[in-house]
């Protein structure tokens, strides 16, 4: 399980001088956007990747997070910046008391469970206007103009959330979520609480997904329920980014953060203005075509099969002898 | 003093009474061997030893302490480890990390647990294959693995359920040897065994059940020699 090494500090080095380099704030905040779904998808992934309970219910943990900031500053009268501080813990509550009722289910009958708990969060917030302004939504006004803090602070939140995760992975808890992951029965008699560690990988992962919702508060200045709590844009998106990466490795959401996101913004801008209009209307069939595509030959996604990558490109270089033959 | 002892032992499915009023003990360092027919409800018994099903009625004790209605994972850590029939490794990792899981039971340091599992698959000769997948292993290794996965825990009581089921003759009398090591070492052990030859030799005392119900229990000697026993397996004449 040990995967970070020297090498693993060139992205991050690249990452860190981007901004200087890149003098566009379009491609800063593209990347912004990218930062942040390294730390939902790996967030997602620690609970789904490697403790093996899908989760088709993290938009609930994001928008508690950006809600979390946006309420300090229209009922508390505070800066949104102090989300930043509360937004985990609360997200951490919030999933505690949904994994509570939850975790009695398991495989497929929790992921439905998580769906209805989603869709409950993203109406309770339409509706609830006393606190949420339903549709109206919460604006704030931008503490920056320049994207530059904003970037370094999404780089640092997504560095401190992979390091996390590596660390947590690494740990007796790794080893116990995984077992949890590949036979619960199995896993309880060999003296593993399957509730309290799927709980604590749950307490993980919700934590900081509300940190990327409380960010993506102060970052866009402007949320309703049909954002934050989306189905679409936020549960099946941080689906997608960990099954395009990889399921149970640590730098499958990261890549699959990159890709998805690059990918979306290709298509909604038309590939940059260079195609007609139309092709921006295709996005979610390629997202469909891509996810067939890592399905059925990658299953184990980007990261996951690297090696099978790296295989094609060097036979596709030099065939050798044996492999010639058949 | 019994190390375990049950006592009118009952659990009922709905109409279906699977196992009815079984009462025995076992002595600290004791291999017990627990038989009977298909069905008779030697693995239900385990099921309720180690908490994964609720008892119905009677109770369970061990060390003194009654283990009614705690969770499985409570029981294994007072010092009761088990293995299962249908074999259960954790497909995706290697050999090693399966029996570091449960060495995590005792230690929270992951080389400690490193050291200690690479201490129980020398004991279960499985060293050879510590890197292999849990999943690419052959059902002897599997059967060996479970063992290994279950001594980890750090068990005084171990409960193995038909361990030596679909091994060869040269398997099975290497997994005798393995189980009389664990007793040496400090283990009790309760198992459960449908070949006869392996119970017979191994164990101190055995227990008959059929339809959930004590139909004796002594000796192997004394067992192995019941015309009710014989007829359990063989039928009438």
């Amino acid at each position: 399980m040990k995967v970070i090494r020297w090498s693993t500090l060139v992205p991050l080095l690249i990452l860190m001088v981007f901004p200087v380099i890149v003098d566009s704030d379009y491609y800063r905040h593209i990347f912004i956007i990218a930062l942040m779904w390294v730390v939902i998808g790996s967030s997602w992934n620690l609970l789904a990747g490697y403790t093996g309970q899908v989760s088709f219910g993290h938009a609930i943990f994001f928008g508690t997070g950006a809600y979390t900031a946006g309420l300090c500053v229209t009922k508390l009268g505070i800066s949104a910046w102090w989300g930043m501080l509360f937004g985990g813990p609360v997200a951490v509550l919030v999933g505690l008391i949904i994994g509570w009722i939850c975790f009695r289910l398991r495989g497929p009958y929790f992921a439905l469970a998580t769906i209805a708990v989603g869709e409950i969060f993203r109406i309770g917030a339409t509706v609830w206007r006393d606190l949420t302004e339903g549709m109206q939504g919460i604006l704030i006004i931008q503490t920056f103009r320049s994207k530059i803090p904003y970037y370094y602070l999404a780089l640092f939140l997504a560095a401190a959330c992979v390091y996390a995760i590596y660390r947590v992975v690494n740990s007796k808890w790794g080893f116990y979520f995984v077992a949890i992951r590949e036979d619960e029965d199995a896993a309880e008699s060999m003296g593993i609480s399957g509730f309290r560690y799927k709980s604590l990988s749950l307490a993980v992962s919700s934590f900081f997904t509300g940190l990327a919702g409380a960010f993506y508060m102060n970052y866009m200045a402007f949320i309703d329920p049909h954002v934050v709590f989306s189905l679409h844009y936020i549960s099946i998106m941080a689906i997608l980014v960990g099954i395009i990466g990889g399921v149970g490795t640590l730098w499958g959401p990261p890549a699959g953060a990159f890709i998805m996101v690059l990918l979306q913004e290709t298509f909604r801008s038309s590939f940059f203005g260079l195609l007609p209009k139309w092709v921006s209307e295709g996005h979610v069939l390629v997202f469909g075509l891509l996810v067939i595509f890592v399905i059925r030959f990658m299953a184990n996604g980007i990261i996951g099969d690297w090696h099978k990558i790296r295989q094609i490109w060097s036979r596709a270089k030099s065939l050798p002898p044996a492999a010639a033959g058949n | 003093m019994s190390i375990f002892r049950t006592n009118r032992l009952t659990k009922a499915f709905g109409g279906l009474i699977a196992v009815k009023d079984l009462s025995f003990h076992v002595e600290e360092g004791q291999i017990y061997g627990l038989i009977g027919p298909n069905g008779s409800g030697k693995t239900t018994v385990f099921n309720l030893i180690n908490g994964y099903y609720p008892i119905t009625s009677g109770s369970i004790s061990f060390q003194g302490k009654e283990l009614n209605g705690l969770p499985t994972w409570k029981i294994c850590k007072l010092g009761i480890g088990r293995t299962f029939q249908i074999v259960k490794p954790l497909r995706r990792m290697t050999v090693i990390e399966n029996v570091m899981a449960s060495a995590f039971n005792q230690t929270a340091r992951k080389d400690d647990a490193r050291e200690r599992s690479l201490k129980i698959l020398d004991f279960c000769e499985l060293t050879r294959k510590q890197d292999y997948p849990a999943k690419g292993l052959t059902i002897g290794d599997r059967k060996r693995l479970e063992i290994a996965r279950a001594l980890a825990t750090g068990p005084k009581l171990l409960l193995l359920d038909e361990t030596m089921a679909g091994l060869t003759p040269q398997e099975q009398a290497e997994g005798v040897k393995l189980i009389r090591r664990i007793r040496d070492s400090g283990v009790t052990i309760i198992i459960v065994e449908h070949i006869m030859h392996v119970i017979m030799n191994i164990c101190d005392q055995i227990l008959c059940i059929n339809y959930g119900q004590e139909i004796t229990r002594g000796t192997p000697e004394e067992v192995g020699n019941n015309p009710a026993v014989i007829e359990a397996y063989l039928g009438r004449e």
